[in-house]
């Protein structure tokens, strides 16, 4: 399946990859090559299986509810970029 | 909103917080209102190298949910993520459910203000991790991110569109609030945030059966500006429609000091969540002994409960409604039933008697300075006709107060109890008909009421002791026309 050069733009900006104009049509190409990989696969008749959401055959284990984990903000925080009155300071996400 | 030409139609998602102690896939604790950053763990964080481990009480809390609504439970669930960038959701996705949730479809019977019953569909309840907070204030070009939060347990709660007003929403938020707290999966602290509601809402002409363009408000946080947030959506959206513009599909946040919905972000743009399921994470197996293990953990269902009480104790529809309401309620009022064995007594007086003293001090039931063994002796005394009802009031207040520890003792130390010795009445009643013949007269005469002043002048004189059925009786005897 081919990519077209929009759909690379797209999937940058949601994925907040930088890409440079240059680089967009060997990008789309190389998507393309994936996504052939990926019909490929979709040809196999799979309509009598059951699709696995995980590839391991086995059930999720279980966790008690109990507060295991000490308060280790200060060694979290000691390499955070930027931090004020225990929080983490990031830039301004809103107008 | 009513509007003759517009039919509003309206789904909601209720996030209710499991009230666990640990987060859903890590050991940092949910205890509310802690120093910021001091319960985010490294799994909080989405620190490099970290697993996530799924939290068996967020389980059983979401089977719960699903048993109580009658809802299927889903025998292998699995975790997704949904991916978008927020500074306060540091992984870079959210785990959430979304093609196998914990639970699918079920149905809610929501009570309206006017009594009748509203069948409301329940799409599905999923299990999903909250985020953190991001504070927009206070810093220079910069936001705070407290990650508390992130990783709190939360159930969505998705209805079908199948809800016609602003108020059966309200109706059927405050039912979903009244479960999730009666199984006691979550505390329901809507100022806290442990029980928020998005609304989507969109109006279509009446008689019309396709969908028109949704808006969604998100974060309401009380049952008032759940109402107001649509009354106004809905006024807006048929602004726009009747002067020809169109609705957008966009989500929308309700600002209660200009009482308006205004946009937040254009969805449009926005909705790719490119969900897949989680690799770090299995599928998640209930078996039939898992689901009878909650089954076994859950209290008596309001449904149950409610015809136990009509059927069992004779109570009426609507008080034996106002008693299954809440939990705290109807096990005070089974345990003033076990001390008293007068349920129509008990109901009265716990709804009534009880709960406007409670209401007047501000108290929960809980706090009841009163408990359901002394309120019992009470209407013990009261049935045996060892007191008067006006008398039972007196004696309710002194334990109220604290004067003493059981209405016995109260009864006995304050010389309370009624006069039922038929002499000792009968002297009262002929001191007070010697001292009214003008009374008598217009009685004789055919004035009835008169009846009740003497009844009146009677309790008085033997200060309220009197047993009413008694004066009664003996007064109509001598005063015979």
């Amino acid at each position: 399946m081919a990519v077209d050069n929009k759909t690379v733009i797209d999937m940058a900006h949601l994925a907040r990859i930088a890409v440079s104009e240059d680089d967009i049509p060997k990008i789309a190409s190389q998507m393309g090559k994936v996504l052939e990989i990926a019909e490929k696969m979709a040809a196999v008749d799979t309509d009598h299986l059951e699709p696995m959401a995980h590839p391991l055959d086995a059930a999720q284990p279980l966790r008690v509810d109990d507060v295991t984990e000490a308060d280790l903000r200060e060694a979290f925080q000691a390499v955070a970029p930027s931090v004020d009155k225990g929080l983490y300071l990031v830039p301004k996400v809103i107008e | 909103m009513s509007n003759a030409a517009w039919e509003t139609v309206i789904g909601l998602e209720i996030h209710a917080q499991m009230a666990t102690k640990s987060k859903i896939f890590s050991g940092a604790s949910i205890a509310f209102g802690a120093e910021p950053n001091s319960q985010a763990c490294a799994v909080d964080l989405g620190l490099p190298g970290v697993l996530p481990v799924f939290n068996q009480a967020a389980l059983v809390s979401a089977v719960k949910f699903g048993l109580a609504t009658g809802a299927e439970i889903g025998r292998k669930s699995v975790f997704a993520r949904k991916n978008y960038f927020y500074p306060d959701l540091p992984k870079g996705y959210q785990i959430s459910q979304l093609d196998h949730p914990i639970v699918g479809r079920g149905m809610i019977d929501v009570v309206q203000e006017d009594g009748e019953i509203k069948q409301v569909g329940l799409t599905r309840a999923h299990l999903e991790e909250d985020a953190g907070k991001s504070l927009h204030e206070n810093f220079v070009g910069q936001s705070g991110i407290d990650l508390n939060r992130a990783g709190t347990p939360l159930l969505e709660i998705v209805s079908e569109p199948d809800i016609r007003s602003a108020k059966e929403a309200v109706a059927y938020a405050r039912q979903i609030h009244a479960l999730v707290r009666y199984i006691d999966i979550c505390d329901g602290n809507m100022q806290e945030g442990s029980f928020r509601v998005d609304a989507n809402v969109s109006i279509r002409p009446r008689g019309s059966d396709t969908l028109g363009t949704r808006t969604e408000i998100k974060n309401l946080n009380s049952f008032r500006f759940l109402e107001r947030a649509i009354n106004i959506e809905v006024e807006r959206q048929i602004d726009l429609l009747e002067d020809g513009g169109r609705v957008s599909q966009e989500t929308r946040l309700y600002d209660p000091d200009a009482d308006e919905t205004r946009s937040m972000r254009s969805k449009e743009e926005a909705n790719d969540y490119r969900y897949f399921p989680d690799p770090d994470l299995l599928p998640v197996h209930v078996d039939d002994a898992f689901i009878d293990s909650c089954r076994e953990q859950m209290p008596e269902l309001p449904k149950l409960r409610l015809a136990r009480f009509t059927d069992e104790l004779a109570l009426g529809e609507s008080e034996a409604r106002q008693l299954i309401n809440d939990r705290a309620t109807a096990d005070f009022f089974e345990a003033t039933v076990a001390a008293s064995k007068q349920p129509r007594h008990a109901a009265n007086w716990v709804i009534n008697e009880l709960g406007a003293r409670l209401q007047k001090a501000d108290l929960g039931i809980e706090q009841s300075p009163v408990d359901a063994e002394q309120l019992g002796g009470v209407l013990q005394r009261l049935a045996d006709d060892t007191i008067s009802g006006k008398i039972a009031k007196q004696v309710l207040d002194a334990l109220w107060a604290g004067e003493g520890k059981s209405a016995d003792e109260i009864i006995e130390a304050k010389g309370l109890k009624q006069i039922t010795d038929t002499g000792a009445i009968e002297a009262i009643v002929d001191e007070v008909l010697a001292a009214s013949p003008e009374q008598v007269e217009e009685y004789l005469g055919g004035k009835d009421k008169v009846i009740g002043f003497f009844v009146g002048k009677i309790m008085q004189a033997s200060k309220g002791k009197a047993n009413p059925g008694q004066v009664n009786q003996l007064l109509k005897a001598k005063l015979k026309r």
